[in-house]
C-alpha cells in the first residue's frame, strides 16, 4: 500500500522505506526553529549540562518574537541571552524584531516540501502549509533535538479534510478553521497529521494555507499538511530558495488516510468563536450585535499581508466606531512594508487603527495585554481565558474581515454587509 | 520502588484544561516558583495553595491543550504532583510532562475518581488504585523507552547519561 504525504516524510526522516501509523520511530531533524521565550534562555543551560553544543548550527533558526520589544529589565535580559546565543553559534538564521517566527521562517526561504522540522512553539504546524512535516515541542525536548539532531515520533495517522468547491467572498481560511474547531473539537486532530485537500484549499494563497495549517494546533493535530503545488513553488522561489521535488512530496494514489471528512466550501459562512474556546465557533450571525471595546488584528494566524489586505478592504473609506480601539500588529516587518507600499497601512490609520510592533504581542499575552473586563474580537488563533492578559477579558475570534467589520460597527458584524 | 505505595489525594478537573490556565502567559518571564503559585488559578484558585507533594491531578479530555510552554507541566512538577491522569492530553503537553519526568497516563474511567480520593498510580503497569473507593483502573501503560526516561528523571538526565557514556567510551 502507498504512503500518505505525512508517512512519506516521516519514513524519509527515519531512514526507512516504509512506516506504519502507530509505530515509534526516531527521526533525523532537517531544521529546528526556536524563539526567544522557549529558546536560548531555556535550552542553553540544558546544553551546558550535556556538555555539548548544537548538533548542526546550520540547521537551526532563531527568531525573537515573544519579548519584542523589551519592556522591562526581565525582558531586556531575555533579549540579551537570545542575541548572545546567536553570536556564539553560526545559525542558519537569526531574526531579531523581524516578525513572528511562523511567518518569518518561510518568508526567508527556510521551508520546502518534504522537510522534517521541529519548532519550539505550538503553532509550528504552520510549516505544514508548505508540505513539510513541522510540529511543536517544548523547551526540554528542543534541547534534546539541538544536542542530538533526533526526535522520537509515533508515526501519525493521516486525517484527511477535504473542502470541495470554492469559498464565497468574505469567507476565508480562518473561517474554515473556526468551523472545524466547532465541528471536530479541539482534539479532532488526535495529535495526528491533518491533511487539507480539495478545490477550495488548492485555490488558497500560500499565506491563507498557513492560516489553515497554523490553527491545526487548535484542532489538536500534530501538523497540518497542504499538498505542495505551483503556489508553494512560487512562494518559495520568491523567498529566494528552491522548492525541490514537488512532484515527489505528494500522497501516493493508493495511500489510505485513517479518517476522512468532506465539506462544501461554498456553504461556509463567516464564523465567530465566543469566549473561551475556538471550539465555541458558530456563524457570525449567531453573535451579531455583541458590543466590543477592542478589535485586534494580530499574530501569525491573523496579521500576515493576506490578512491585512482583508482588513483594509473593509476599512477603506470608513472609520472605526468611536467606542472601539482597533489595534493592528502586522505579523512581520516585510509584510508591514508591503502593506505600506500597497497603501494598506494608510487606509488603516486613516480609519483610526493603532499600529503595534511586529511581534506576538497581545496574542501571547507575555508582554502586554488587554485591560480588565474588556470585550475584544481578534484574528488570533485561541481565546482561552486569560490568553490576552486578564481572565476577565472576553475574547471573540474571527477572520480579519470580521474583526475589521466589527471595529467599524462597534459590535460583532457579518463582514459581508460591508464588502 | 518503596515497599508501601504512596497514596496521594486526587484533584479533579474537567475537560480542556489549557496551558493558559496551567501557566499564565503574563508570568512566563518569571521563575517557575512564581508561575507555579498561579497554576490553575483561573480554574481552581485554591489548587496551588492546597496541593501537596504526592497528590494526583485527574482530568477529562484534552488536558494541557494550547501552547508548547513547558512551564505548564513544570509548574505541576514543581508543586510535587506525582502524576496526571486524563482521558486525553494535548499532544505537546503530554511529551513535555514525560520529558520532565512527570508521569501522564491516558485513562478511561477517571470520572469515577472523586476529589480527595486517595489514589496510587503505578506508571510502569498503568494500574491506578483508589483506596477511598476500593476500585482499580487500568491506564494504557507507557512504552518501555519512555518508562526508562522517566526512571532516569526525565529527558535531561537521560541524555546526560547518554553523553557521559559516549565520552567514557571515547576515552577507552
Amino acid at each position: 500500500m502507498g504512503m500518505t504525504l505525512a508517512e512519506k516524510i516521516v519514513a524519509r526522516a527515519a531512514g526507512r522505506s516504509h512506516v506504519t501509523p502507530g509505530e515509534i520511530v526516531t527521526c533525523a531533524v532537517d531544521l529546528a526553529m526556536i524563539h526567544d521565550s522557549g529558546g536560548p534562555r531555556r535550552v542553553a543551560p540544558i546544553l551546558k549540562r550535556f556538555g555539548v553544543g548544537l548538533w548542526d548550527s546550520g540547521k537551526v533558526v532563531l527568531i525573537s518574537d515573544h519579548y519584542v520589544p523589551a519592556t522591562d529589565e526581565d525582558t531586556r535580559r531575555i533579549g540579551e541571552i537570545t542575541r548572545k546565543f546567536a553570536a556564539e553559534n553560526a545559525l542558519a538564521g537569526f531574526y531579531d524584531g523581524e516578525g513572528i517566527c511562523h511567518v518569518v521562517l518561510p518568508e526567508r526561504g527556510h521551508l520546502r516540501p518534504g522537510m522534517f522540522v521541529v519548532g519550539g512553539d505550538s503553532h509550528s504546524p504552520t510549516g505544514g502549509a508548505f508540505g513539510a512535516y513541522m510540529f511543536g515541542v517544548g523547551a526540554t525536548e528542543m534541547a534534546g533535538v539541538l544536542a542530538t539532531g533526533e526526535i522520537w515520533l509515533a508515526v501519525p495517522e493521516t486525517i484527511e479534510i477535504e473542502w470541495s468547491g470554492r469559498l464565497a467572498p468574505g469567507v476565508v481560511a480562518k473561517d474554515i478553521m473556526l468551523f472545524l474547531c466547532a465541528k471536530l473539537g479541539m482534539e479532532g486532530g488526535r495529535t495526528q497529521a491533518v491533511h487539507f485537500r480539495g478545490e477550495a484549499i488548492r485555490a488558497l494563497s500560500m499565506q491563507e494555507r498557513m492560516t489553515l495549517a497554523n490553527m491545526t494546533a487548535e484542532l489538536g493535530g500534530q501538523t497540518g499538511l497542504v499538498d505542495p503545488d505551483e503556489t508553494t513553488a512560487q512562494f518559495i522561489r520568491a523567498a529566494g530558495a528552491e522548492p525541490g521535488d514537488i512532484a515527489h512530496w505528494q500522497s501516493d494514489a493508493d495511500a489510505k488516510p485513517s479518517e476522512q471528512h468532506r465539506f462544501d466550501a461554498a456553504a461556509l459562512v463567516p464564523q465567530v468563536a465566543a469566549p473561551h474556546s475556538p471550539a465555541n465557533a458558530a456563524a457570525v450571525t449567531d453573535h451579531q450585535s455583541v458590543p466590543i471595546d477592542v478589535a485586534h488584528i494580530g499574530a501569525c494566524t491573523g496579521a500576515k499581508i493576506a490578512d491585512l489586505r482583508m482588513a483594509a478592504q473593509v476599512l477603506k473609506g470608513r472609520k472605526v466606531s468611536a467606542n472601539v480601539a482597533l489595534l493592528v500588529a502586522p505579523a512581520s516587518r516585510r509584510d508591514q512594508e508591503t502593506a505600506a507600499r500597497e497603501g494598506i497601512l494608510a487606509i488603516m490609520t486613516a480609519a483610526g487603527a493603532q499600529l503595534l510592533p511586529n511581534a506576538c504581542g497581545m496574542c501571547a499575552g507575555y508582554n502586554s495585554g488587554l485591560d480588565e473586563n474588556v470585550t475584544c474580537i481578534s484574528s488570533i488563533a485561541r481565546n482561552f481565558k486569560g490568553r490576552m492578559g486578564p481572565s476577565s477579558a472576553r475574547i471573540y475570534l474571527g477572520s480579519p474581515y470580521t474583526v475589521a467589520a466589527s471595529a467599524v460597527r462597534g459590535q460583532i458584524t457579518d463582514p459581508r454587509e460591508l464588502l | 520502588m518503596s515497599e508501601t505505595p504512596q497514596y496521594g489525594r486526587a484533584f479533579v478537573f474537567g475537560d480542556s484544561v489549557n496551558t493558559d490556565a496551567l501557566a499564565p502567559g503574563g508570568l512566563m518571564k518569571h521563575p517557575i516558583a512564581t508561575i507555579a503559585r498561579h497554576c490553575l488559578e483561573s480554574v481552581d484558585p485554591s489548587f496551588a495553595g492546597t496541593v501537596r507533594p504526592g497528590d494526583v491531578v485527574v482530568a477529562g479530555k484534552g488536558f494541557g491543550i494550547g501552547s508548547s510552554r513547558e512551564q505548564a507541566a513544570e509548574a505541576l512538577k514543581h508543586l510535587g504532583v506525582a502524576a496526571v491522569l486524563a482521558r486525553s492530553f494535548g499532544g505537546i503537553f503530554y511529551r513535555n510532562a514525560l520529558n520532565l519526568g512527570l508521569p501522564v497516563l491516558v485513562c478511561e474511567g477517571v470520572e469515577g475518581i472523586g476529589a480527595g480520593d486517595l489514589i496510587h498510580v503505578d506508571a510502569a503497569t498503568g494500574v491506578i488504585d483508589n483506596s477511598t473507593r476500593r476500585t482499580r483502573l487500568s491506564a494504557a501503560p507507557l512504552p518501555p523507552f519512555l518508562l526508562a526516561m522517566i526512571a532516569d528523571g526525565g529527558l535531561v538526565p537521560h541524555l546526560e547519561k547518554r553523553f557521559a557514556d559516549q565520552r567514557a567510551a571515547a576515552r577507552t
